[in-house]
């Protein structure tokens, strides 16, 4: 495609601007070119179904009413089609007040699910992710057997994890109750209760997520210069403070950046939770992400729904980020 | 000679069933047995059947079918049962990756008709020449077009331990919800089992609902009547049994699994299950054999009582090439013809669907034993919508019986549910 076709003939630019368009392609041709592929691709694996989602997010779009007719064949050759009666339309924000008001689905248990899910899984991962992290930076003997046993989990494929630990906690069969009524304690009935469910869910992602804290926060621990220490421990700090006032603030800019990716993975981490309690009790431990698909994938394919569910997760983490970052840039962080 | 035996006894058989249809059946024999040879393509099935204990039983149909039909050749492909329905519906919207032939469970075949991706079959050989059985073939039929031919039908019954029964001095299979409480105080007693396991599915909730003369939804007035006073008051009977421990409270979690191990081991009297286990619980040495198998019609309800029709059906995807639909139709007519179905009722234990299987049968306890429970067996509403039905009745069931929710209250949400999500067209009472 050349420049000038580039600039298309629905603009009607000034001839000042037309020729400042000229010099920048003439002179930077090359830089465009470079990133036309990425651009292209971008935009048709990312931008096009964005926007076409939001879209799709304003019709009441199912499955049975996508055609524009309804066509019937019958075997020998005869084919009848009749016009779609029921023809999707635009609805306007009927899906987002359907939603937020709890006329359709349960948007509002969803999302306290969500964010008790996010926090307990993200904060769990980070605290043993650190402490175990502390642990293997020091030297001792078998330390890098310790260090690949403990990626263990992180190897093993979530789904594979996930019915090993639904199996762990049955109450009839598995080995955790088994384990409760050896030590004289009654049996729980884990998925008959929605915080118990929720906790068997947050266990297995805890132990799933784990290795990736800890290996992320022993790198972030490696890159703290040695001779910081060496300093603190000369002006008679004690270990506590040495981890306040070194460890820490050294730890901050992989910290943020592992807390927040933790938080969008973990927010939308879809097969613990299917897999493991199935959103049991009665839906009462579904999150957002498995909340849209059991709109868009059981039974007659509500995409309109799915694609509002998705934009409000969107909408949710975009706004989380935002203000993750600008608490970071308040404190001096850039990034 | 061996291999060979099987093969012309089928053919011996077809012969004889076209001839016994009567009509035009000589002539289309004597035209039909030279074709055979002629009818040349390549069919991909997607079976959705039980890999280990199913599978095995259909491909060994299928190789007889290619004695029959040595060009057609058959792609048999297991696709898990779960996954199926939604592999289907993307490769058929997409256009590319559909099977030719489809083994659909029931409530999927309107919602494909619905959508177009089925071909009707009217007017073809295997409609025309198999008789099928009203309420099996019922499901196949939308818009006055009937859009595949049925498999496998099935429904659901009370299956009991007869040596836990016996443990317990009961006689015989209770009749009524009243004698499954009564005979589930005595196994306790008697024989320290459970008494029934009630599994927290909604499926598994309709004889409850059926037997008070209840209903899900009504299709002639549109109305939604998952919340009417007899679906209230068999729901009541459900929670009874567990809240009085008839039944132990079920796991809200694969409850199905926990359902079937219990009663497998011996450790709960009776459990409402259907034909599909039969063979499942027959081979496990912990149960005792089929011998050990108890099968009776659901317990009644004060209206009488009543189970739901399921089964599976074979579909044609409508993307198929139009020059193989010969070929097509002759793979479901065999497969369903009766010799064939009464193959896989002797092999599996599976209730056949064309009424010719039925005489080929008598003596095969494992299927004849199903025969009561299949004659109190009532078609579900086959609405395009009818696979959503299940979503809000399983959390309905959940919080009923696991949760001892209120059970007046919890059905008024059901059907608010549906008026949202499932049949928003269709009025409250």
């Amino acid at each position: 495609m050349s420049a000038s076709s580039a600039a298309g003939p629905g603009v009607t630019p000034g001839p000042v601007r037309r020729g400042r368009l000229r010099r920048t392609l003439d002179r930077h041709w090359y830089a465009w070119a470079m990133v036309a592929p990425t651009i292209f691709v971008l935009g048709a694996l990312v931008l096009y179904p964005l926007v076409r989602g939001v879209l799709q997010s304003f019709t009441n779009l199912t499955e049975t009413n996508q055609r524009a007719e309804v066509c019937s064949k019958t075997l020998g050759g005869a084919q009848s089609c009749t016009p779609n009666p029921d023809r999707w339309h635009w609805v306007g924000l009927h899906n987002y007040t359907d939603l937020l008001t709890g006329e359709r689905g349960h948007f509002w248990l969803l999302l306290g699910n969500t964010v008790v899910w996010t926090v307990a899984c993200v904060l769990l991962h980070y605290l043993i992710g650190l402490g175990l992290a502390v642990v293997l930076n020091r030297n001792f003997r078998g330390r890098s057997l310790y260090r690949v046993l403990l990626i263990v989990p992180w190897a093993v494929p979530a789904f594979v994890s996930a019915f090993a630990w639904k199996f762990l906690f049955n109450p009839k069969f598995g080995l955790i109750n088994s384990i409760l009524v050896n030590l004289g304690l009654d049996p729980v009935e884990w998925f008959n209760h929605r915080w118990t469910a929720m906790f068997a869910a947050v266990a297995t992602n805890v132990w799933l997520g784990v290795p990736f804290m800890m290996v992320a926060i022993l790198g972030g621990l490696q890159s703290i210069p040695s001779e910081l220490y060496e300093a603190a421990e000369m002006d008679g700090t004690s270990p506590w403070q040495r981890f306040r006032h070194v460890t820490l603030p050294g730890l901050r800019p992989v910290s943020s950046t592992v807390i927040l990716l933790g938080t969008i993975w973990t927010f939308n981490m879809f097969p613990i939770i299917y897999f493991v309690t199935g959103g049991q009790p009665a839906g009462e431990t579904e999150i957002l992400v498995t909340g849209s698909y059991r709109a868009a994938f059981e039974g007659l394919r509500n995409y309109s729904l799915a694609a509002t569910y998705g934009v409000l997760i969107l909408a949710l983490l975009v706004v989380y980020a935002a203000a993750y970052r600008r608490a970071l840039k308040s404190k001096g962080e850039v990034w | 000679m061996r291999r060979t035996l099987p093969g012309l006894t089928g053919l011996a058989a077809v012969a004889l069933v076209l001839s016994a249809c009567g009509g035009g059946g000589t002539t289309a024999a004597s035209s039909d047995t030279p074709d055979h040879a002629s009818l040349k393509a390549t069919l991909t099935w997607w079976d959705t059947s039980d890999p280990t204990n199913e599978g095995p039983a259909f491909k060994e149909l299928i190789k007889r079918f290619n004695a029959e039909y040595p060009n057609v050749k058959i792609n048999y492909q297991s696709v898990p049962f779960g996954e199926a329905q939604n592999k289907f519906k993307t490769a058929a919207e997409a256009g590319e990756g559909a099977p030719d032939i489809l083994r659909a469970e029931v409530a999927w075949v309107p919602e494909f008709a619905a959508a177009g991706h089925l071909y009707a079959l009217d007017g073809s050989d295997v409609l025309t020449k198999n008789h099928y059985l009203d309420t099996a073939l019922s499901s196949d039929v939308y818009n006055g077009k009937t859009y595949g031919v049925p498999q496998v039908t099935d429904t659901l019954g009370l299956m009991y331990n007869k040596k836990l029964f016996k443990e317990a001095g009961i006689t015989e299979a209770p009749a009524t919800w009243a004698d499954v409480k009564a005979d589930a105080k005595l196994l306790k007693q008697k024989a320290h089992v459970d008494g029934i396991y009630l599994n927290s599915g909604g499926y598994f909730m309709l004889p409850f609902m059926y037997g008070e003369g209840g209903d899900l939804v009504d299709t002639d007035t549109k109305t939604i009547e998952v919340a009417s006073k007899a679906n209230k008051d068999g729901i009541r009977i459900a929670q009874d049994l567990v809240k009085s421990g008839a039944a132990p409270k079920p796991d809200a979690n694969d409850s199905y699994g926990t359902m079937m191990t219990l009663f497998k081991e011996g450790k709960v009297g009776m459990v409402i299950n259907g034909p599909w286990e039969v063979a499942n619980i027959s081979k496990d040495p912990k149960f005792g054999g089929f011998d050990n198998l108890g099968i009776a019609p659901v317990p009644a309800g004060s209206q009488g009582a009543g189970a739901p029709v399921g089964g599976h059906n074979y579909v044609v995807y409508s993307g198929m090439d139009e020059k193989k639909a010969d070929a097509a139709t002759a793979f479901l007519e065999f497969m369903t013809s009766p010799e064939s179905e009464a193959f896989i009722a002797d092999k599996l234990g599976l209730l056949p669907t064309n009424e010719a299987a039925y005489d080929l049968i008598k003596d095969n306890e494992r299927v004849t034993a199903w025969k009561s429970a299949l004659d109190v067996a009532k078609a579900r509403p086959w609405i395009p919508e009818g696979g959503l039905f299940f979503g809000p009745l399983d959390e309905m069931a959940t919080k009923v019986l696991v949760q001892g929710a209120d059970v007046d209250k919890t059905l008024d949400q059901t059907a608010a549910k549906y008026k949202a999500d499932v049949v928003p067209e269709y009025d409250l009472p």
